[in-house]
């Protein structure tokens, strides 16, 4: 299909200039670990409280982390004005969208994959099967939006301010239900209750997934 | 032009009204409730206040779909002003909410569910308002507000849903009681009615002002 | 307006306006260009050449206007419009971390072009550019940039080509062999428009030419019709301010 292969081609692109620079995930990985080390000097204490803040802490550091990668989306886009160049391509504004969202899913996988484990090496915690599928739904959540607001701030000016200012009030609901659940999963919680939140995170996924869809069009026209 | 005056000042009077009667029953005629005392008069506005801040987001909601659709600018300075009348009421409505909590409570906020939610509605309404002197130009300003106004409307609810679930998980001492009695149900009522004109009103007022501003600006520009 | 026009323009726009908010950028242009046309807009900064060539390229929207290109409708056929044209600006497009090659694959996947390793050498061959090819774009000079951007523009085979100001940064001997090639590779002719200020090179380049100032076509002319002073006269007095 036609489509798809544009979408893959722009994601493949992403992921090539990624490969190259390594920007996005060293530096996004260095600060997961940097915010690591100061978590755990800010909160001290012992294994309980611990316990109690990891889930907090494991979604702050992804959410930073997240507007961290999500900035540098289309500020590639930027140089060499490389996103008129897309624009004057006989691409849907859809493939753009989906193009640039699987890329940025994946590079905040890639952050994840290395972080999680490390969170439970220096924190003493377990992670379960539940902990990864929220943190992966969630990740799906963060992107939707990410991207669509990334590619509006990034025709304004002041960029790597305006996109938290819009992309962290709208995610909300996504870390509540994330800090939460992970909370349940952390300490071996199976399903049960982890449900309602995780239909929240999907709720939010498919919402926003289409109305991103949507929507994207009117940010990045000129 | 003619009509339209006409229509502002009966409203303009009539709100003027309603508001005046509002606050003789929610400061003189109501009767003071037994637990919380005088403060608990705050109620009366309290809850108007945040149906108008919700009510104003959805008007920014509708402006900015049909202003995307339609490229008309009148949809545009619906919303704009929509918006600016109700961040006004969401910030009255969180000072109001903390008046409220501390002689009552103790504390100067509380993390509930209504005021949570408001309080990520207000950040909402400022990202609104705020990204439009950051675009390029101001038709970008507006489109990109738009979206945002979009964006924002139909994620409140999952905001209220996740905070209400969130709430349950860890409820806090502090909980309002249901249980009106008529008197209160009234005057409740009647404060309503009359807020939701004064939005109206202001609403009115501010897209005037918006389009006088819009044609000072053309015939400026045309003399120089 | 639709079906008493041939089908022989290139371009043709009607009363095209663009407004940013107060400021009038295009105060309605009006322009027909036929197959195998060169056209050279001139125009000092601020006069709309960016604003226009932008619409054209489908990029922007008019404020109010038609625009056919290639007999296409610009609001309806924007997609079909963008298949048939190439766009080249003094910004090259190109990602500046991927080697030229990828960067032409990744293009060729856009625009869905056939056979894309051959073409990729065809276009390649007629800039000039083929022993740099798996270089990181980021490492060439401007002038090998540009031209790799002049291939990327080339490789669906467009037959109208837009182009906004290319020169800058190019080798100024080159340049006239470059257009050329521009216009001739493939087969038939393509059919140029470009936005300059460098008026000895319009001259040079195009078989007509038009003045922009102010958001208006205050000059029309064929190429032939002057000479460079003459023209300069011309522009100079056609775009007082």
């Amino acid at each position: 299909m036609r489509f798809w292969r544009k979408v893959l081609a722009i994601t493949w692109k992403d992921v090539l200039s990624e490969f190259r620079t390594r920007e996005i995930i060293f530096s996004v990985l260095v600060f997961t670990l940097l915010v690591i080390v100061i978590f755990n000097f800010a909160f001290g204490g012992g294994q309980d409280t611990i316990q109690m803040v990891a889930p907090g802490m494991l979604w702050i550091t992804f959410t930073f982390a997240g507007v961290l990668s999500l900035n540098r989306s289309f500020i590639i886009e930027k140089e060499e004005g490389c996103l008129e160049g897309l624009l004057v391509c006989p691409v849907s504004r859809e493939i753009i969208y989906l193009g640039k969202m699987l890329a940025s899913l994946l590079f905040m996988l890639s952050v994840e994959v290395v972080a999680l484990p490390i969170f439970a090496i220096l924190f003493n915690l377990d992670i379960s099967f539940q902990l990864v599928v929220i943190t992966l739904l969630t990740t799906v959540g963060f992107v939707t939006v990410g991207v669509l607001f990334s590619a509006l701030a990034v025709n304004t000016r002041a960029r790597e301010m305006v996109l938290p200012l819009l992309f962290l009030p709208i995610v909300v609901p996504l870390i509540i239900a994330a800090v939460e659940s992970s909370g349940l999963a952390l300490s071996g919680e199976s399903w049960g209750e982890i449900a309602s939140w995780l239909q929240i995170i999907g709720a939010f996924d498919v919402i926003f997934l289409v109305v991103s869809f949507w929507v994207f069009n009117y940010t990045i026209e000129e | 032009m003619k009509e339209n005056h006409t229509f502002k000042m009966v409203l303009l009077g009539t709100t003027t009204i309603a508001m005046v009667v509002t606050m003789y029953l929610i400061f003189i005629w109501v009767p003071t409730e037994e637990e919380m005392g005088v403060v608990q008069r705050i109620f009366y506005l309290h809850v108007p206040l945040a149906w108008l801040a919700f009510l104003a987001f959805f008007v920014v909601f509708i402006g900015s779909i049909m202003y995307l659709w339609k490229r008309q600018e009148k949809w545009d300075v619906l919303a704009h002003s929509s918006a600016e009348v109700g961040v006004t009421f969401t910030t009255l409505f969180l000072i109001t909410g903390i008046i409220w909590a501390k002689p009552v409570w103790g504390v100067w906020w509380t993390w509930d569910a209504r005021l949570t939610a408001a309080l990520v509605l207000w950040l909402m309404y400022l990202a609104y308002l705020i990204i439009r002197p950051y675009a390029a130009d101001v038709q970008r300003g507006a489109r990109f507000a738009a979206v945002i106004g979009i964006v924002g409307f139909i994620d409140v609810p999952i905001v209220a849903l996740a905070i209400s679930l969130w709430r349950t998980q860890h409820p806090s001492a502090v909980i309002f009681e249901g249980g009106l009695a008529s008197t209160m149900l009234a005057t409740l009522l009647v404060s309503l009615f009359a807020f939701t004109l004064l939005y109206w009103l202001l609403l009115m007022l501010r897209i005037a002002i918006r389009k006088d501003e819009t044609e000072l600006k053309r015939l400026k520009e045309q003399r120089d | 307006m639709n079906e008493s026009i041939p089908l022989s323009s290139a371009l043709e726009v009607w009363e095209l306006t663009k407004t940013f908010g107060n400021n009038r950028a295009l105060r309605g242009i009006n322009l027909q260009v036929a197959y195998g046309d060169f056209l050279i807009i001139f125009g000092p900064n601020g006069a709309g050449k960016t604003t226009l060539l932008k619409i054209l390229a489908t990029i922007m929207k008019p404020s109010s206007g038609e625009v056919r290109i290639g007999g296409l409708d610009l609001k309806k056929d924007t997609e079909e419009i963008r298949q048939r044209i190439g766009v080249v600006s003094h910004q090259t497009f190109l990602y500046n971390n991927l080697t030229a090659r990828e960067n032409l694959e990744f293009y060729s996947r856009m625009y869905d072009v056939a056979e894309a390793g051959q073409r990729i050498h065809e276009v390649v061959n007629t800039v000039g550019m083929a022993t740099r090819l798996n270089d990181r774009v980021g490492t060439l000079s401007r002038g090998m940039q540009q031209r790799f951007s002049i291939a990327r523009a080339l490789l669906h085979n467009p037959d109208i080509m837009f182009l906004d100001e290319p020169e800058t940064g190019l080798d100024q001997e080159a340049l006239p062999m470059l257009w050329q090639s521009l216009q001739n590779e493939g087969q038939g002719k393509r059919t140029i428009v470009m936005a300059t200020h460098n008026l000895e090179r319009g001259l040079e380049l195009g078989n007509r030419l038009v003045i922009l100032s102010g958001g208006k076509i205050v000059h029309e002319q064929t190429g032939a019709d002057s000479d460079l002073s003459t023209l300069r006269k011309v522009y100079e007095e056609t775009t007082k301010q």
